[in-house]
């Protein structure tokens, strides 16, 4: 075992320490270390066990300012990190309700008005594109942008990318406390000692509130847990990335169907990460939102199914800031939608660590200032507080 | 605190519906252990008692090594459900004795998923378990859930396990014994010990021929050589093949053995994978869930099975598959390489396993999503314990330290159609979102604060993920 641990030569010190080995971590440490900073990403796990290698791999993002950036970036990630992604291009969202269509509808407009080419499809489009629907699909949109990618493989991608250029990950070593001086970060504690940083990164899904907190930096976040399934393969698709029928997913390159939505459960956030990954009898309800959406592939077994935990902002929008006290510290969450964005926002976390602001976008709305009054019982109000029964477990 | 908490309408408070029955006791698996439990449950007890039991399996099941690895050594008579249910009953009396007692007996009926509260989750109504047969699934509730499950095939690779005719002894077993379905010969057994002796006696009974046995170690652990030849101190380095699949074996020592079906009877594992997918520890005291038969044993003595691993390990190519639903190589698990339709550019290339242990213990479920062994329809079921040992053996650890690769619900392969819920509750179909249902999540970022925003909230919901 010992022997399996890098033992570190005297003090341990980088440039830059990033807590947090999910995708947004990752690709911010890949870009420091891109300009020849030295990283050091810590992970109370292995990299992407948690939100980041559990969702469904989707990279179409209009929503975001990071979007450009994240267009620019996915055709050419394979390339820039040296590994697999498993990127494809394009995605076509299909529905069988009309209402549902006409806010897909709406939602291609608006990508059209952006610039970025969208097709509407109707039935018998659908049909040629899409092999497993039938006649009930009404209809969709073809967006001839975005895509998606194999989010474990993209992970640990990065993570590979990063060694290569000399980064160091930790893994098994969560940071225990931030240790300040003068008014900065100046260490992180960890199971393997002090690291001594000039500048720290938080990107700790749902965890980096709690580490944030000691160090004045209020950062809601609270999280909850999703599910998915997967089916056995099935013959590939022209295009994988088809989701609709109120569910989001796609079929792999191997060609399984992976598909979630519906209900969540809000949880407490625990410092060491989330108890387990339960499945519910939810599986029968995305079961049967698959089978409704392709018909002709209702045949198909579900072999398995997962369960991800994922951490919300107060407006389901990511933070991406640097605040300005202690002034080396720059965090981010992307409230549940970050892995498509990833490759963006590590370069946006680069830019704010090493220019000290966003160069190729503006994410002002994207600060912490917008939750200056937020009432610190937000998630009640919201009721994404834990039901109570769990709380009153834990209180026991 | 406050007389009506904020709900949030998608969150999976109130959505998963309480099951339609409820038992006293439910049992899973109709075997001797089963039975017997189900008799003893409806004369002390009390209340209603069901039993369940998977078999007949479905053809299809078979096929693919589900439950048991049978390798495709099944006769056309398993296609035949009227024939499958009377042999049931010819091979294990006590299952009439329970229809007899009243019981209610639902055969061909899987047992899927098995959810309750536990740390993490607080949304399920009642403990309950998640059956399925060839028209529909379903949950059943009960007070007391006895698992007789029995035990699973373990699996090694070496050279050639892959074509039919490579079956465990579990799948020997259920074709030989249970259904009279056998369709080999000439038996090849891998391993001397306790099982390869019970694989020896159920062949003879069937008045198959015994080829032989292949031991690693210098002498048979048991007495099968009254069964057959007995070759110790080697392994199995080479299959021949024919249209049927296997016509023999090579040995380390260059002997050429003809059978028709290699049975691996090295070890079975404990079926416990409903209580591992529900984050239930098999061995923790439990007083609504009793474990009970093959199901109760211990798990396989994983340092023999390294042992054994490294002995075929000598002789199996980098091209000998490991995980047969994704037809992963030992190559590739010990490379950590993607699958062949994904590009291996120079950097990946230079990683391995090795190289990956650098960054700490690796776990199965890691070495699953990297190389996709133990991902296929078979959960892993026939390679976890291969992987399990590769692993040690790179890591320089233990077997037994390597940590069990997941399950996760549903543990038998279930078409979409039959596990949908085609009546699901309303409460589900208004409370359903994409994603979380957060409306501003979606904004696009130009009219965030501008006063178009409050428009297109309202406008959108939360139902426009991309």
């Amino acid at each position: 075992m010992s022997d399996l641990v890098r033992t570190e030569q005297g003090p341990l010190h980088a440039a830059v320490v990033v807590i947090g080995g999910g995708v947004s971590g990752l690709s911010a440490a890949w870009w420091l270390a891109r300009d020849g900073i030295d990283v050091i990403v810590l992970d109370k796990g292995i990299v992407g066990w948690e939100a980041s290698g559990r969702n469904g791999g989707g990279c179409s993002h209009y929503q975001s300012p990071l979007f450009e950036e994240e267009q620019r970036l996915w055709p050419q990630m394979d390339e820039l990190l040296g590994y697999p992604t498993e990127h494809r291009p394009e995605r076509i969202i299909i529905q069988r309700q009309q209402h549902a269509l006409d806010h897909y509808r709406q939602v291609g407009a608006k990508c059209r008005e952006m610039g970025w080419p969208v097709d509407d499809l109707d039935t018998k489009q659908v049909m040629e594109l899409v092999p497993f629907t039938d006649e009930t699909c009404l209809g969709g949109i073809h967006l001839r942008f975005g895509g998606h990618a194999n989010p474990q493989r993209t992970v640990q991608a990065y993570a590979w990318a990063l060694q290569d250029l000399g980064g160091r990950i930790f893994q098994h070593c969560p940071a225990l406390s931030i240790e300040t001086a003068g008014g900065k970060v100046v260490a992180v504690n960890t199971p393997r000692g002090r690291i001594a940083c000039d500048h720290l990164v938080v990107a700790a899904g749902p965890q980096s509130g709690q580490l944030l907190a000691p160090l004045g930096v209020h950062f809601p976040v609270t999280a909850a847990r999703a599910e998915m399934i997967v089916t056995e393969p099935a013959p590939l698709m022209k295009i994988g990335g088809v989701d609709g029928n109120g569910l989001y997913g796609r079929q792999t390159l191997r060609g399984n169907l992976a598909f979630g939505g519906g209900p969540h459960e809000w949880l407490d956030t625990l410092p060491e990460g989330p108890p387990g990954r339960p499945g519910s009898p939810l599986v029968r309800n995305l079961a049967r939102r698959v089978a409704e959406m392709f018909p002709r592939a209702a045949g198909l077994n579900v072999i398995r199914s997962w369960a991800g935990v994922i951490e919300n902002t107060p407006d389901g929008r990511p933070i991406i800031d640097r605040p300005s006290d202690p002034g080396n510290v720059t965090v981010c969450t992307m409230s549940g939608v970050g892995f498509g964005l990833s490759p963006a926002t590590g370069h946006a976390i680069r830019d704010l660590v090493v220019e000290g602001r966003v160069t190729f976008a503006e994410i002002s709305k994207l600060g912490l200032a917008r939750f200056a009054n937020l009432p610190t019982d937000w998630r009640e109000r919201r009721g994404w507080a834990p039901p109570p029964a769990l709380a009153a477990t834990e209180a026991a | 605190m406050t007389a009506n908490p904020i709900v949030d309408r998608y969150d999976l408070t109130d959505k998963i519906p309480a099951p339609p029955e409820h038992f006293a006791t439910v049992v899973v698996g109709a075997g001797p252990a089963g039975c017997a439990a189900a008799l003893a449950a409806a004369k002390t007890t009390g209340g209603p008692v069901l039993l369940i039991d998977e078999h007949p399996v479905p053809a299809a099941w078979m096929g693919t090594d589900v439950p048991f690895v049978v390798g495709g050594r099944m006769t056309n008579a398993v296609q035949n459900p009227a024939r499958m249910i009377e042999q049931l009953f010819a091979t294990n009396p006590a299952l009439e004795a329970v229809f007899e007692a009243g019981i209610e007996v639902r055969l061909g009926t899987a047992a899927w998923g098995l959810y309750r509260n536990q740390p993490g989750m607080v949304t399920i109504p009642q403990p309950m378990l998640a059956l399925a047969d060839a028209e529909r699934a379903y949950t059943v509730g009960y007070d007391r859930l006895v698992l007789a499950t029995g035990a699973r095939d373990v699996m090694l690779s070496f050279p050639g396990w892959n074509v039919p005719g490579v079956i465990g002894a579990q799948g020997f077993y259920t074709l030989a014994a249970r259904y009279d379905a056998f369709a080999g010969q000439r038996v090849l057994i891998v391993g001397t010990g306790a099982l390869a002796l019970a694989t020896a006696q159920v062949a003879r009974d069937k008045g198959l021929e015994i080829a032989g046995f292949v031991e690693i170690a210098d002498g048979a652990e048991t007495d099968v050589a009254a069964y057959g030849p007995v070759h110790p101190g080697t392994a199995i380095t080479g299959t021949t093949t024919g249209i049927d699949g296997v016509t023999g074996t090579t040995l380390a020592d260059g002997t050429h053995i003809a059978c028709d079906t290699i049975v691996m009877a090295l070890a079975t594992s404990p079926s416990v994978e409903l209580l591992l997918a529900a984050g239930i520890n098999p061995g923790a005291r439990d007083d609504t869930i009793l474990l009970i038969g093959d199901a109760a044993a211990t798990r396989p003595d994983m340092a023999r099975l390294a042992n054994w691993s490294r002995a075929l390990g000598a002789h199996a190519p980098a091209d000998t598959i490991v995980c047969q639903c994704e037809e992963v190589t030992r190559g590739d698990l010990l490379g950590v390489q993607p699958p062949n339709y994904l590009p291996r550019p120079a950097a990946m290339q230079a990683r391995s396993l090795a190289t990956l242990l650098n960054d700490g213990p690796a776990h199965p479920d890691q070495i699953k999503r990297l190389t996709r062994a133990g991902m296929g329809l078979c959960q892993g079921r026939r390679c976890r314990e291969q992987v399990a040992c590769l692993l040690a053996q790179e890591q320089g650890c233990a077997p037994d330290k390597i940590p069990v690769a997941s399950y996760r619900p549903p543990v038998r392969p279930i078409p979409l159609s039959i596990l949908a819920d085609w009546q699901e509750a309303e409460a589900v179909v208004q409370g359903w979102d994409v994603w979380f249902g957060i409306p501003t999540q979606w904004t696009p970022y130009d009219i965030v604060g501008t006063p178009d925003e409050e428009s297109h909230v309202s406008r959108v919901g939360g139902y426009s993920h991309v």
